[in-house]
């Protein structure tokens, strides 16, 4: 692998063997701090060096068991799970009778006060879509549960829709939360429960699809993006597939089956035959081979390494182990939590190749700053205009592909904006132009360096090693050029050790390029 | 037509010299030099064999979006002024025959605006095509959705963005994005890569037209805020900081790592922020108006000047959106319109005192027009089709296709004549040399918009 030899400075390479293409478990032994933190990175968004230490100390199984036990642990969120939900609502049958008699009788006044009130409810909820991705990041950020909130943004970059087309923030958040429920639990409930939802119904045009004329997108992307990949059906499972779907579409924000508009004649889809309907489609993919290898393959994509932009090749020893993660997620009958367990615990997982190699997500490196860095949120329209900026709204994924990730996140102009927000959390300071104020709120870094205190007081005053030690916690490495900087810079203010040089150290740290992988 | 870049013999362009000497590059980049200087040689002309970094592309062509944003109406940008139905659908708002520059006696005689001085003097040099009726079949009135159709060039407003998707099929395979990572080493040890520079937009979010599949563009209000913000806490962050986003990609090891790829393009960073900067601190050869779409264009001046090697440029002015108050010969529209116009005519006059004037093609747009007949409130509600406006000396200069009738409306709205992916389609077969069949998805013939080079 070309990636081999980049690790020397983490492990000496005589120790460090091919990337095993088994799911075998990786040895209690083998499972440290780096190890633990790799797994924080990956299933939930980092952890402080107290949780880092106290998942080594657990070992793999207990620690794995933990973040995917999402029943055991209990969670309040700050707001109520609640939104408006009226703000979209469909016209009742007075206004919509009114209406057509405006339209009827050119009634321009009458119009245009209908147009007015359009603009004013589009407002509003463009508004409450603001407060759903607060919200959101709110929930990423606090949660107790790491994993279920990236497994929610999993199945949102999986199955994406935008509020940009749909413009109805409830169904937004109504499909965010079905992605909650299904965090880790029954791919094929939940791509059952996609063709019932709104918000992908309207996404997808499946509300416009009739008998006489069934419109093939939602149809096409199930199969395309959403469960089998490129080729591995054909035009005329799209066509059939398409008229399986009719008659599913939604009043307000509730699916409803219209039988009258459903065709019921016999269809022929992938290796099923039979009158078919919605589900009947999903089944028919569900029971092909290449379903269960490509989901594990996003699975891969997003916990262990990019495949999908083609920085990691699928090579021999790669495809066997895919092939071993879909074998376990058809055994599991699609249930992802096990499959989750085997990735997590297996020596593939903690391989040099897949460590400290991956580029973080906007959202990986803004939730991950708070997380594990314990900065203080400040302001969390700036962190949500921030991701915006680096290529990541959340509920505005640019296509029905969602966000292509790995290297599409970095250009000079979001490299900067992921350094610059990251120095925003830390200090406060935002430069001019920004609409928001700089923020007042104090930092306290000194957290970080407790466990140095406590081994040995004398080197947490020591900037060498605290440099030492805040660069092995957020990069993974000591690269001596990184500690000369840092040193230099404790230098010019008395090479003493307080919360603001140590500040000042993580401002440099975390705009090294280094620190945008995890 | 060859336009070089600046040409350095005259006294007004910039120089290699010049910029080195301005000590923009910093010793570590000049020891492991970023592909961005590799690429661009800061503006200096390049001989033709193996120059172009992409065999047949006219890399010299330039094209700047202008995009008037809320919905400018047209009837009242390009005047029908001898029309009856005009004046009658428009007692309080109307333009007056005597108060219009006039453009065109065939057809229906339209005028410009009288506060479109500015871009009367350009059309009356030939440099300005109006195309009129520009629209899209079961046209959108919904802000966001008429704009994002304008800039995905797809109908349902969907996808990745027109310019982007140009970007990307110019740029090629993976690892040959914006920070130019070579697909294939060079035996030479430069940088080969085929990739071109990503859009700049100026602006606080860069717009959907140039966000493609591989590439994103690079935005930003003012240089002030393309560049690392650390130091203005403490200026004893700057040299460490220097320090290790110079240390390029090399010190990654494996060349083909994210690690590596993250370095250099943290080096790059570090080289456009300050080539943007520098350029854009220099003086213009022109004055330009204090508007903030003057302001933008005079950005987008002196990077061309300074020999950068962008393509595409995008700049914005609002407010278009006139529901209400919208006035006539004077007023809110007026006044807008006068922004727009100043500001037009002042890129022109700079890029003419740079000789860059004949690279530099202009597409003004707005993501549609507005009702033929004004509302209750003295404004204009939201409508379809509108003019576009394209400049510089490469365009077919005149009034493009018939003004839209008055009378055969659609529910009160103008009929589309010109469908917009025309437009584009001429811009990326006849300006920027692309196949336009794949970018726009599908076979749109080009508008008669650009002269015959």
């Amino acid at each position: 692998m070309p990636g081999a030899q980049s690790h020397s400075q983490i492990s000496s390479a005589d120790e460090v063997g091919p990337i095993p293409s088994s799911l075998d478990a990786i040895d209690a032994l083998n499972f440290g701090p780096r190890e633990a933190n790799h797994l924080l990175l990956r299933a939930g968004f980092g952890g402080t060096p107290r949780q880092i230490e106290t998942l080594a100390e657990w070992g793999p199984e207990r620690a794995v068991d933990h973040l995917l036990n999402l029943d055991g642990i209990t969670y309040d969120p700050p707001e109520p799970d609640a939104f408006d939900k009226n703000i979209m609502r469909p016209n009742t049958p007075a206004e919509q009778n009114e209406y057509q008699r405006a339209r009827r009788q050119r009634d321009e006044d009458a119009l245009a006060r209908f147009r007015a009130e359009r603009q004013n409810r589009q407002r509003a909820d463009r508004r409450q879509m603001g407060d759903i991705q607060r919200w959101w990041l709110t929930r990423m950020i606090e949660t107790p549960k790491p994993l279920e909130e990236k497994m929610t943004l999993f199945w949102h970059g999986l199955l994406a829709t935008s509020y940009r087309t749909i413009e109805n923030s409830y169904h937004m958040f109504q499909q965010n939360q079905l992605y909650r429920t299904h965090a880790v639990g029954s791919y094929a409930d939940l791509l059952r429960a996609i063709i019932r939802d709104p918000a992908m119904l309207a996404y997808l045009d499946n509300n416009d699809s009739s008998k006489r004329r069934p419109n093939e997108n939602l149809a096409r992307e199930l199969m395309e993006l959403f469960s089998l990949g490129v080729g591995a059906y054909t035009e005329r499972d799209i066509k059939e597939g398409a008229r399986a779907l009719t008659g599913y579409t939604f009043e307000d924000d509730r699916f409803v089956f219209k039988a009258d508009n459903h065709d019921d004649g016999p269809k022929s889809i992938l290796s099923l035959r039979g009158k078919l309907d919605g589900d009947g489609f999903v089944s028919a993919i569900l029971a092909q081979p290449a379903c269960a290898r490509y989901i594990a393959a996003r699975l891969y994509d997003f916990f262990a390494r990019h495949i999908t932009d083609g920085s990691t090749p699928i090579d021999r020893d790669l495809d066997r182990f895919l092939d071993r993660l879909a074998h376990s997620l058809r055994k599991s009958n699609y249930e992802v939590k096990p499959v989750l367990r085997e990735l997590f615990l297996s020596r593939h997982f903690y391989h040099p190749d897949v460590m400290r190699q991956r580029i973080k997500s906007p959202a990986e490196l803004v939730v991950g700053a708070v997380r594990t860095l314990l900065t203080p949120v400040r302001d969390l329209g700036v962190l949500a205009q921030g991701m915006e900026l680096m290529g990541q709204s959340l509920f505005h994924p640019p296509s029905v592909k969602g966000w292509d990730g790995g290297r599409t996140w970095i250009n000079t102009s979001t490299l900067f904006v992921r350094q610059n927000l990251l120095n925003y959390m830390l200090t406060g300071a935002l430069p001019n132009g920004y609409d928001a104020a700089s923020s007042r709120d104090a930092y306290d870094p000194t957290p970080l360096i407790d466990g140095l205190k406590r081994d040995d007081p004398n080197a947490a005053a020591n900037p060498e090693a605290v440099a030492r030690s805040l660069l092995g916690f957020t990069v993974g490495a000591e690269p001596d050029a990184a500690v000369t900087a840092l040193r230099h810079f404790a230098s010019e203010h008395g090479s003493r050790v307080n919360d603001k040089t140590i500040t000042g150290m993580l401002v440099l740290v975390t705009a090294m390029p280094e620190y945008q992988l995890c | 037509m060859t336009n070089l870049h600046n040409d350095p013999s005259k006294s007004n362009a910039y120089t290699r010299r010049e910029f080195v000497g301005a000590g923009l590059v910093m010793a570590s980049a000049a020891m492991i030099a970023p592909s961005f200087l590799h690429r661009s040689a800061f503006g200096m002309p390049r001989a033709v064999e193996g120059a172009s970094s992409i065999p047949g592309v006219p890399e010299d062509h330039i094209l700047v979006v202008v995009q008037l944003g809320g919905g400018n109406d047209g009837l009242n940008t390009v005047v029908p002024y001898a029309d009856d139905a005009y004046h009658n659908a428009r007692r309080g708002i109307r333009v007056l025959e005597d108060q219009v520059h006039r453009l065109d006696e065939r057809g229906t005689p339209v005028g410009l605006h009288p506060a479109m001085d500015g871009i009367k003097s350009l059309f009356d040099e030939g440099l300005c095509g109006v195309v009129q009726g520009v629209g899209y079949p079961n046209p959108n009135r919904s802000h966001f959705k008429s704009m994002d159709i304008w800039h995905t060039a797809d109908l349902s407003g969907t996808g990745t963005g027109w310019l982007g998707r140009y970007v990307d099929a110019e740029c090629c395979g993976f690892g040959a994005g914006e920070s130019g990572t070579p697909d294939r080493p060079d035996p030479e040890g430069g940088a080969t890569a085929r990739a071109i520079e990503p859009p700049i937009a100026i602006g606080r979010e860069a717009p959907l037209a140039l966000h493609g599949g591989r590439v994103s563009p690079v935005g930003f209000e003012t240089p002030d805020l393309f560049r690392w913000t650390g130091a203005d806490v403490h200026e004893s962050l700057d040299a460490p900081y220097h320090e290790l986003a110079g240390r390029g990609a090399a010190a990654a090891g494996d060349p083909h790592s994210n690690a590596a790829f993250l370095m250099q393009t943290a080096m790059d960073a570090q080289v456009s922020a300050e080539t943007i900067r520098s350029a854009v601190d220099a003086k213009p050869l022109v004055d330009y108006p204090r508007s903030g779409l003057a302001q933008q264009l005079s950005m987008v001046g002196n990077m061309i000047r300074a020999g950068m090697k962008t393509r595409i440029y995008y700049v914005t002015l609002g407010g278009f959106d006139t529901h209400s108050g919208q006035g006539g010969q004077n007023g809110r529209h007026a006044n807008l319109l006068r922004q727009f116009s100043q500001a037009i005519n002042a890129f022109y006059r700079d890029l003419k005192a740079q000789g860059n004037d004949g690279r530099v093609l202009t597409l003004s747009f707005s993501e549609f027009g507005r009702r033929v007949s004004q509302n209750a409130s003295g404004g204009t509600d939201h409508g379809t089709a509108a003019p576009v406006f394209l400049f510089g000396p490469m365009v077919e200069p005149g009034v493009v296709s018939r003004h839209p009738s008055l009378t055969d409306l659609d529910g009160g709205d103008l009929k589309y004549l010109v469908d917009f992916r025309t437009v584009y389609a001429a811009i990326l077969e006849k300006w920027l040399g692309a196949k336009s069949e794949g970018i726009l998805d599908g076979r749109f013939r080009a508008a008669p918009v650009l002269r015959r080079s």
